[in-house]
């Protein structure tokens, strides 16, 4: 059983509220920090921690604090990523809504460190429920003197406030999100600047997923370095895994980074193993951006080695035998899923959700949603599957976001690891076209 | 815009909620307030923007009308055209599909009436929107109505439930703005 350092008292009655969060150790790392350390100190510690991004860059924060620029007089920001979105990913959901108080200390712990003395939590708008839950969080803290002006005597002033967004998956990135905090459609900013440089409002701003804000408090409690022993390598502390589809347990795990990918799916205490008796198919480990695997190369690497939950772990052999860690969203499909009818899903999500500023990701998301289309309903041509990734590729590095690439990486992955499963889609067009239809090794099932 | 239509006004608590919004933003960033005022727009307003809601809410933000209008049209949440009294919004992506949620809009536009997509079931209850992930993936499939998410909806009896628990809805549940009574809008709703 892995150390949980997020989520252990996840599940005691009450822990939503200041009083019961407090009983359990919370704010103890705002005590800490404002009474004990200096801003720098706090910084220095995360960079010791080796924590990494946990919305799915998986970027050091130690370091991305540490671009921060801090001209004099000018005001600098700190805006938590809580625009969840990516397909396969609801742990920050869970996070938020049962814990709030984690956050909120983390996010007052983060902004001292940063000397930000206004901060946003941005969450996704369909989340109304969850702002709500964080409001009420947020007005305990206020009560009990850990927000507002001069926290605990100690001269430092933080408000803190909660933003929805209006449903649109590119917010996750995080200049189409400040673009969204300033009331304006989410398209993505040209980099440089930088948001460290210029960010909300053209000031100094950083932006952090929830989890690695979440994960700050025990870090600065423990110190960098007790919480870097958790993990594996630069894969350091714990992970929260929203695992989803065929499984028989799905839900959200915090689990030690290192953890086998085999264990975490097979075993009891985690995920209990594919659901109705059927065997595994694929896994897409990292949210619906991350290379599609098939089974067999999600348990081993290419090389044979056990395949770890581990940012190094999941990416040995690059995107031509590996995938990512990305942002934890664990999808697994049994032997009934169709790979082309699922890539023809994703792609239509990407279409949906491209802000159009760049032809080659409005454009080519959408020649792919419509090829995928065809060879899924028994229209496609066997040129299709070559047009695929050629398609793929010319969104890839053209585009000023990252969403091109992951609207590219999912199709090309599939066409690398199931490209026979495409070509039946063409031979067999009628049959692939029937509701429920699946290749399997050279058999229809329906 | 010119209109013949009785100009919209929003409700005191929803005035009073705009209030306390616009002071989590530096005094000439009012812009800010536009999504989250959008939200109670749509709210107060029937479960849609209008085109003269839309311009009460530049107004009231002191922005210009094309700015509100360029961003109500971008974020899928904000309805455009009249809605039912309930937006039932099913996840479509991926882990909703492995678990059933193509069965279940077919079992939704058959038991409602209503087409995804299309105008609201006959008895005026029932709109059906399909969207992309909800963040709930683990509990699929999922429809959100209003802030309410209904989880694991793959059984008849899980969405009858729902629909039964939203049928008995003679207003929409108040939300924390609005402390006591309903705001004048509701009878619309």
């Amino acid at each position: 059983m892995g150390r949980k350092l997020l989520t252990e008292h996840i599940n005691v009655e009450g822990i939503n509220t200041f009083e019961v969060y407090r009983k359990h150790g919370g704010y103890r790392s705002v005590e800490k920090a404002l009474k004990t350390m200096t801003p720098d100190e706090v910084v220095e510690e995360v960079k010791k921690s080796g924590l990494r991004g946990r919305g799915g860059a998986g970027f050091p924060t130690g370091m991305k604090w540490s671009f921060l620029a801090k001209p004099e007089g000018v005001p600098r920001y700190l805006v938590c990523n809580a625009d969840e979105s990516e397909p396969g990913t609801f742990k920050d959901r869970q996070l938020m809504s049962k814990l709030p108080h984690l956050l909120i200390e983390g996010m007052i712990t983060s902004s001292y460190a940063l000397g930000a003395n206004t901060s946003y939590i941005y969450i996704r708008g369909e989340l109304l429920y969850v702002l709500r839950i964080l409001e009420k969080a947020i007005a305990e803290a206020y009560a009990a003197g850990f927000l507002g002006k001069n926290i605990l005597g100690s001269g430092y002033d933080l408000d803190l406030h909660v933003h929805p967004g209006g449903g649109a998956y590119i917010c996750g990135e995080e200049t189409a999100l400040l673009e969204s905090l300033e009331g304006k459609r989410g398209n993505p900013r040209n980099k440089p600047p930088f948001p460290a440089v210029q960010g909300l409002y053209a000031r100094p701003t950083v932006v952090n997923n929830v989890e690695s804000i979440a994960a700050v408090p025990v870090i600065v409690n423990e110190g960098g370095d007790e919480y870097a022993k958790i993990g594996v390598g630069r894969s350091t502390g714990t992970k929260l895994i929203s695992a989803c589809g065929h499984l028989n347990k799905p839900g959200i795990y915090e689990i030690e980074l290192g953890l086998p990918v085999e264990e975490f799916i097979y075993s009891d205490e985690y995920c209990g193993g594919i659901w109705k008796g059927r065997e595994l198919k694929a896994v897409v480990a990292g949210g619906s951006s991350v290379p599609i695997l098939p089974k067999e190369l999600i348990l081993k690497t290419a090389a044979g080695e056990k395949r770890l939950m581990t940012y190094e772990s999941l990416s040995d052999g690059g995107f031509v035998t590996g995938t990512m860690l990305g942002s934890g969203g664990f999808i697994a499909m049994d032997e009934t899923t169709c790979i082309v009818r699922n890539t023809w899903n994703f792609s239509r999500f990407y279409h949906h959700e491209s802000c159009g500023q760049c032809s080659p990701c409005r454009e080519g998301t959408g020649w792919m949603e419509k090829v995928l289309h065809r060879l899924e309903h028994g229209h496609g041509h066997m040129e299709d599957i070559d047009l695929l990734v050629s398609v793929a590729k010319q969104i890839e590095g053209n585009t000023i976001c990252p969403l091109g690439e992951a609207a590219a990486w999912p199709v090309a992955a599939a066409v690398r690891h199931f490209r026979h499963e495409f070509e039946w889609h063409v031979t067999h067009a009628k049959e692939a076209a029937q509701p429920g239809a699946v290749y399997r090794a050279n058999a229809v099932l329906v | 815009m010119e209109t013949t239509a009785v100009k919209p006004q929003f409700s005191e608590a929803a005035q009073a909620e705009i209030k306390r919004l616009l002071t989590h933003y530096p005094d000439d960033r009012r812009k800010s307030a536009l999504l989250p005022v959008l939200h109670i727009a749509q709210a107060e307003f029937g479960g849609w923007v209008s085109p003269e809601v839309q311009d009460l809410v530049a107004e009231v933000l002191d922005i210009k009308p094309i700015e509100v209008y360029e961003v109500a049209t971008f974020y899928t949440m904000f309805n455009l055209k009249p809605v039912g009294k309930h937006v039932l919004e099913i996840c479509r992506t991926g882990p909703c599909m492995l678990r059933g949620s193509d069965e279940l809009t077919a079992h939704l536009e058959r038991i409602t009436g209503a087409k995804v997509g299309g105008p609201a079931s006959a008895d005026g209850l029932f709109t059906l929107k399909e969207v992309e992930c909800l963040a709930a993936c683990g509990f699929a499939p999922i429809v959100q109505v209003r802030e309410k998410y209904y989880e694991q909806l793959d059984t008849p009896e899980a969405v009858d439930a729902m629909l039964t628990e939203l049928r008995n809805q003679v207003h929409r549940p108040a939300l924390p703005w609005e402390e006591t009574g309903l705001p004048n809008a509701l009878a619309n709703n």
